[in-house]
């Protein structure tokens, strides 16, 4: 334990999360006096690489972006390109598009779940070390990521960075032949699932709320996956169209990536705000379909999970309901007449949201009339939550000013984590550091 | 990813990176040359290092040959490393991956769930430039076709062995 009132501690090349960073905390006279999640990113390449191509392409470069949820990116840029050119997607190949970002979510959220966060929970400084003791429950987790890797191969052509995949729809749509096995394996991975969540309902978790304004799609009737309407806890409601009005980003000198801020009647003047699972989860709980909801009955979630520590149960609820999800949609799939419907560009600009793994995740594109790309934007979940993280942060370190250097850097390491943070979108390359001085 | 039937399956060749990291291309970019030359029962596969998807690829297979970005320091953009590991019993050591969870993790979590090759081979060169971008640096990209070739002659010993 350290007595000193005026600490620095820094954590470089932060573990465990999707990229590097890393966190500064300055701690003067026995106070938090600032938090810093520290992310380099050279300056929004992928939005500067998007004009003058054809849009058509924004689906395949943007899946480039991260290695974990490329399907989110593909979906958003699709969306955005089919609101700009006046075509929808219906009945089954509306079906296909929620089908493949089930397999997105079941094997990110599988991820990081078993390897990235449960060794935290365990006391294990990794997974290889969680492995060599827990060598079934490991099995497990890779077999859920295996599931979702299936449906990915099947729909997307492959796991990583799909490319199936087009504006409009799919290059090839499966059979229902071809979906039968995958089937059968979903339903081996159900129980899976639900195992997942009674077993990390187990775990210790810390007391914590964070109090922000809660950020998360909404689509009437069911979970939001692949569309929606964005909502808030505090009540604002908006379009796609609408969110560049309601989400600013600015620059902050210690992070190259944007971080964003909610503007609106009655908000924090801070504009902090979440997004991710628990902002999802705490918007939408009554439309998980009934496993999923049972699950999260039985793990102790109510109507609404604040802590971010208990996230991890969150994500164990959505991979259940993204199993339950596919296999309804793989029994009601009737094959499309076409892989995809006709979309002509045309001079507009168009907007599309999804809900990947980590949050909604925003794309806008103005298309000219000969079909390029005249301007991007793109918000990833990480940027918009980097304002939140680091409020809680601040919070969690004042509660813990007693620890050593040492265990205080790990639990910081362990609360980013709870927000599995994917640095490789919002940024690259990220380091924890904390000053008492 | 090119998979022949698997009772035939004898070795696979992963290339591990991201094609808009410049250098980290590296590894994809060979795998893209050696498609039209690898011996059959060969998998050629492209994936970003994360380790179950690697298990996934080299699970039960006589041999793996991963091909990968390093950073070193100091770094010689475009110097080769290869490492071999015979029924591997330890890490990987020497030069560690450009990616979050590295090729040691995948090695220590196959050898606790019992799913490494038979022989993992790494052909590693060293980065010049792992920004956001296309296209990789003169001195990485110059060694691609050597990188290939050895790839090749290790299969090739391995068929004859």
């Amino acid at each position: 334990m350290t007595h000193r009132r005026d600490r620095t501690l820094v954590a470089r090349g932060l573990a465990r999360v999707e990229g590097e960073g890393a966190m500064y905390v300055l701690v003067t006279d026995g106070r938090v006096a600032e938090v810093r999640l520290d992310i380099y990113e050279p300056p929004r390449f992928f939005e500067a690489f998007l004009r003058g191509r054809a849009f058509t392409e924004p689906p395949d470069i943007t899946a480039r972006v991260c290695g974990i949820c490329p399907v989110a990116y593909q979906t958003s840029a699709c969306r955005a390109i089919e609101d700009a050119c006046g075509a929808e997607l219906d009945g089954p190949l509306a079906d296909l598009r929620r089908l493949l970002y089930c397999g997105e979510w079941i094997g990110s959220h599988a991820l990081h779940i078993y390897m990235l966060h449960a060794p935290d929970f365990l006391g294990y400084p990794g997974i290889v070390e969680m492995a060599a003791e827990h060598r079934e429950v490991v099995e497990r987790g890779l077999a859920l990521r295996s599931a979702g890797n299936a449906i990915m191969e099947l729909l997307g052509g492959r796991s990583i960075h799909p490319v199936n995949v087009r504006v409009g729809g799919f290059y090839r749509a499966p059979s229902r032949g071809e979906l039968a096995p995958l089937a059968r394996q979903l339903r081996g991975a159900l129980p899976l699932a639900l195992d997942t969540v009674r077993w990390v309902a187990g775990f210790d978790f810390p007391d914590f709320t964070c109090p922000h304004e809660l950020l998360a799609l909404a689509d009437p009737g069911r979970y939001p996956i692949e569309r929606g309407t964005v909502a808030t806890s505090g009540g604002l409601a908006f379009a796609a169209a609408e969110f560049e009005q309601h989400v600013v980003e600015e620059q902050v000198p210690h992070s190259t990536a944007l971080h964003a801020r909610l503007t609106g009647n009655g908000l924090d003047a801070s504009g902090r705000y979440l997004t991710g699972p628990l902002a999802r989860y705490t918007l939408n709980s009554g439309s998980l379909p009934p496993l999923a909801a049972h699950a999260a009955a039985e793990a102790g979630l109510g109507p609404e999970c604040r802590n971010p520590f208990r996230s991890i149960i969150v994500r164990a609820v959505e991979i259940v309901c993204a199993i339950e999800e596919a296999l309804r949609l793989i029994e009601d799939y009737r094959p499309p007449a076409r892989p995809a419907v006709a979309v002509t560009a045309r001079a507009a600009t168009g907007y599309g949201v999804s809900e990947a793994p980590r949050g909604v995740l925003y794309h806008r594109y103005e298309i000219h009339a000969d079909g390029t790309i005249a301007s991007a934007r793109i918000v990833p979940p990480t940027s918009q939550n980097q304002r939140a993280i680091e409020d809680d942060l601040r919070r969690f370190v004042a509660d813990r000013l007693d620890f050593d250097d040492e265990r205080l850097t790990g639990a910081c390491e362990q609360a980013i984590r709870n927000y599995d943070p994917c640095i490789s979108c919002a940024t690259h390359f990220l380091d924890l550091r904390i000053d008492r001085r | 990813m090119t998979v022949p039937q698997a009772s035939c399956r004898r070795a696979v060749v992963i290339g591990v990176g991201n094609e808009f990291r410049r250098d980290d291309a590296a590894g994809p970019a060979v795998v893209a040359v050696l498609a039209r030359q690898v011996p059959a029962g060969v998998t050629l596969a492209v994936n970003d290092g994360e380790p179950a998807r690697m298990i996934e690829a080299w699970a039960g297979l006589p041999l793996a040959i991963v091909v990968d970005a390093v950073r070193a320091e100091p770094a010689v953009p475009g110097r080769l490393h290869r490492l071999v590991l015979d029924h591997p019993a330890i890490g990987v050591g020497g030069p560690v991956s450009s990616h979050g969870l590295g090729l040691d993790d995948a090695v220590g979590l196959g050898r606790a769930l019992d799913r490494m090759p038979g022989r993992l081979i790494v052909h590693a060169v060293e980065a010049g430039d792992l920004g956001q971008g296309a296209g990789l640096t003169p001195a990485v990209a110059a060694v691609i076709d050597t990188l290939a070739a050895a790839v090749l002659r290790d299969l090739r010993s391995q068929r004859s062995a």
